[in-house]
């Protein structure tokens, strides 16, 4: 498998010399992009490993199932807290080593494999010169007149709309059933992705849209443009966390450390705020690039572990379908 | 077997091979069958209902408009039916993203309604889904039609008029019998489609409602990976699909008119202004709904294509070279399949879920390869069976003809199996071969299909640096690589079709 992955590293226009050691990174498609943090986190993990790491994109959890131990992969980057069980059932994982003290999420973690690098909290988003004035609750969102259009994603197709159901599972509790049903003559579509989503909330076509708070930052700073705005709700809102982990099977096992100590380094923590458009995990407030000081947070914070979410998942996912196939 | 099955028998083994291969992989990996969900009845419920509509709007509506092009000659005809093609070969979320530019609450139509002061639509519902369908489908209905019109001989035309028949007579007596025999074809085929919609149905359908079988496939895959289950719904949807294709072919059976001598005459039929006056309408009301979208598309796409930068036009290439060998692929495939069975056969490529294809070939590939390195071919290989059914399609009909009509006369002269393809069946093929070719050219530019799992960071293709674009907010220049994406799609559409219709509308 090694010299599998030397002839690809030998084939790829890459800058690196082919004798450099390779560090095999899978890691979601939105990342590897050139318009998301790939090329920056390979350009400064590589000045300081002399190594080749190589991105693989793709389907991150279903093709390392698919693999198990013959996993070419040392290190996978960007999963999603409300899927870890699974990973972590698989057995592929190792602990990732690395000290959890400068983690400043706003909720307290001690996983011992999957380590945090940025999150950002699902919320709506809306434009405030078309919508001056946005339900200022999630209550108020479901009393909102039914003319309010939003746009969401499928739980059962995008890992934002999986973290939506369970923010209304959250707010709502028993009646998150009732909830969405009042949510529904609001809904305009629902979407595969938030590709989708976001690309029909920017066309005009909804008022607001699922999507996360930190959103906004991504306008104002690439943009200079402040009118897209997250409605914070005194609620609270469901956290979304990205993990690395460290795979066991790793034929590169100094690297892959070297890769997850470097998750948390300040250099890495200052570069993701805008490389992924999410709040570092890592990082004080006070050092977040400006777009991000300036965001609204929410106080509250929902949350459920692993083993919650997954108990709640499959009921969350039902009582939105048969509230919203009335 | 004799040596002229040969051909057909292996081409339909690599068909069955390529589809029942990883199905069967992915469920060897599964261990054992899953179960069906409750959402999955309501699922399958969606899917074939709005399948059915979806077809029969699209195939009903193509006949008067077939009907008219068949019969007018005007300046422009020749770039309008190119033109009618292009929807079809979209990749979904740009059409998508254009009917909504029509459609939408903030779209063309609505800002019209509301500065007439009229009560607005909303294009988000079965509704909504139906008309992406149409939009799609009308096109390759249309031209599906306009080919059986071209197959009837002209002098059958001429005879009808000196005979002083009148145009019902004549629609009775010529077109009927062609569409009975055309039509069933293009219906199953477009049904067929429809059945594995996905992107399309979710995001126009407004809802879990419009959950169709191949989302339901999706996240058994990529959620829950309960393989099981995801092997159980596409063999499901094979099923369906099948069915659907074993129905048309007992429908669309019935014999042909006999060899004429391939031209096209003034119809003396359509004379009066009255039937000038609704032709005319039909090709102007299905220009608009058609080419509306695309325009727009192209209007919002131009700013961003400023904003592309080199690693679009590699992927430019990368999708082009692989478009070139699908083509290539699919044309040689599709001969040598080109009968009424072999056109059932070849419906399974796009019966199978692409997920279900790129996970079970996947699965086959990796303890032998590194898939990643296989990207590329594995692509071509993909989008060729995908776009195999509509080449057997466009194909079929005139190739059985030639085999009727011709085929005794070759045997009397003793032709060889080469000196026949070159003789006799590519002249009379050249229409269609173009079609065909431009349409599995284009399919394939803009197909995502199998690609997910075989994501090669060197090796992206057109299609998914639009997703990457759309993922990473830069939604103007997502805007102009599909902007991109349709020209050269429609390019390579084009120029194929051209190709083959050259010197052949003389």
């Amino acid at each position: 498998m090694k010299a599998i992955t030397f002839a690809a590293g030998c084939l790829a226009a890459s800058s690196a010399l082919a004798q450099d050691a390779v560090l095999t990174v899978y890691a979601g498609d939105y990342i590897v992009s050139e318009w998301g943090p790939g090329p920056r986190i390979e350009e400064m993990f590589e000045a300081r490993c002399n190594c080749d790491l190589q991105f693989r994109p793709g389907d991150l959890l279903p093709r390392l199932l698919l693999e198990g131990a013959r996993t070419e992969a040392d290190v996978v980057f960007g999963l999603n807290t409300d899927v870890t069980k699974q990973a972590r059932e698989s057995g592929l994982f190792a602990p990732h080593g690395v000290d959890l003290a400068p983690l400043t999420l706003p909720i307290d973690w001690q996983d011992d494999t999957f380590l945090p690098y940025n999150y950002g909290h699902t919320a709506f988003v809306y434009n405030s010169d078309r919508l001056a004035e946005p339900p200022q609750s999630f209550q108020a969102l479901l009393d909102a007149p039914d003319d309010l259009k939003i746009v969401l994603q499928d739980p059962r197709s995008s890992i934002s709309g999986l973290a939506l159901v369970l923010w209304v599972q959250a707010v709502f509790g028993e009646e998150a059933e009732a909830a969405w049903a009042k949510l529904a003559p609001k809904i305009l579509t629902v979407t595969r992705g938030w590709s989708e989503s976001y690309g029909l909330f920017t066309e005009g076509e909804a008022d607001m849209v699922l999507s996360y708070t930190t959103s906004p930052a991504y306008h104002i700073i690439a943009e200079d443009d402040r009118s897209k705005k997250a409605a914070i709700f005194p609620e609270g809102h469901y956290l979304m966390v990205e993990l690395a982990a460290k795979v066991a099977s790793t034929d590169q096992p100094e690297l892959a450390q070297q890769f997850m100590e470097f998750l948390l380094t300040p250099e890495f923590q200052e570069m993701i705020a805008t490389g992924n458009w999410s709040f570092p995990a890592a990082l004080p407030r006070e050092s977040w690039p400006e777009g991000f000081r300036e965001l609204d947070l929410p106080e509250t914070v929902l949350f459920y572990s692993e083993d919650e979410a997954a108990a709640l998942r499959d009921e969350s996912i039902e009582a939105w379908r048969r509230a919203l196939s009335q | 077997m004799s040596l002229r099955a040969l051909p057909a028998a292996v081409a339909a083994l690599a068909v069955a091979g390529l589809v029942l291969g990883p199905v069967a992989a992915v469920l060897w990996r599964a261990g054992d069958w899953g179960r069906l969900g409750p959402g999955d009845w309501q699922a399958l419920r969606f899917t074939l209902w709005q399948a059915l509509l979806s077809a029969a709007v699209s195939t009903v509506l193509a006949v008067p408009l077939a009907r008219a092009l068949a019969r007018r000659r005007f300046a422009g005809r020749g770039l309008l039916v190119a033109l009618l093609g292009a929807p079809f070969i979209l990749p979904t979320l740009v059409a998508v993203l254009g009917l909504v530019a029509v459609f939408g609450q903030n779209g063309v139509l609505n800002g019209a309604l509301r500065a007439a002061g009229l009560p607005t639509l909303s294009i988000y519902g079965l509704h909504g889904v139906v008309l992406a369908h149409v939009f799609f489908n009308l096109p390759l209905a249309t031209r599906l039609l306009l080919q059986g019109w071209h197959a009837i001989p002209a002098e059958r035309f001429r005879l009808a008029a000196s005979l002083g028949l009148s145009p019902w007579a004549l629609f009775r007596t010529l077109e009927a019998p062609m569409l009975t025999r055309i039509a069933p074809g293009a219906f199953a085929v477009i049904f067929v489609i429809c059945l594995s919609s996905f992107a399309v149905a979710l995001t126009l359908g407004g809802g879990p409602r419009a959950t169709t079988v191949e989302l339901a496939i999706y996240q058994a895959v990529r959620f829950d990976f309960d393989l099981g289950r995801a092997a159980l719904l596409s063999v499901v949807q094979l099923g369906l699909a099948l069915a659907a294709g074993l129905v048309a072919l007992r429908l669309g059976a019935g014999a042909g008119f006999g060899a004429g001598l391939d031209r096209v005459l003034p119809r003396w039929d359509a004379r009066g202004g009255w039937s000038r006056g609704l032709d005319a309408l039909w090709i102007g009301l299905a220009a608009l709904f058609l080419l509306l979208p695309l325009a727009l598309v192209a209007a919002r796409g131009l700013p961003g294509l400023l904003l592309l930068d080199a690693g679009i036009w590699q992927a430019a290439s990368h999708s082009l070279s692989v478009a070139l060998a699908s083509t290539l692929l699919c044309l040689i495939w599709a001969l040598a399949l080109a009968s009424r069975w072999g056109e059932v056969v070849g419906l399974a490529g796009i019966a199978v879920s692409p997920l279900v294809l790129g996970t079970g070939l996947f699965l086959i590939l990796q303890p032998l390869v590194n898939p990643l390195s296989l990207a590329l071919p594995v692509t071509t290989l993909v989008n060729a069976l995908m776009a195999l059914p509509f080449a057997l399609r466009i194909l079929r009909p005139q190739a059985q003809a030639a085999r009727q009509d011709y085929g005794r006369l070759a045997q009397a002269l003793g032709l060889t199996p080469l000196a026949w393809l070159r003789l006799v069946l590519l002249p009379r093929l050249r229409r269609p071969l173009g079609f065909a070719a431009g349409l599995t050219a284009a399919l394939s530019i803009g197909d995502l299909g199998v690609i997910a799992l075989f994501a090669n960071p060197d090796r992206a293709t057109l299609p998914l640096q639009v997703y990457r674009l759309m993922g990473s907010y830069q939604m103007d220049a997502a805007t102009g690589a599909a902007l991109l994406l349709l020209v050269l799609s429609f390019g390579a559409f084009w120029l194929f079709d051209r190709g083959g219709r050259m010197g052949a509308d003389a």
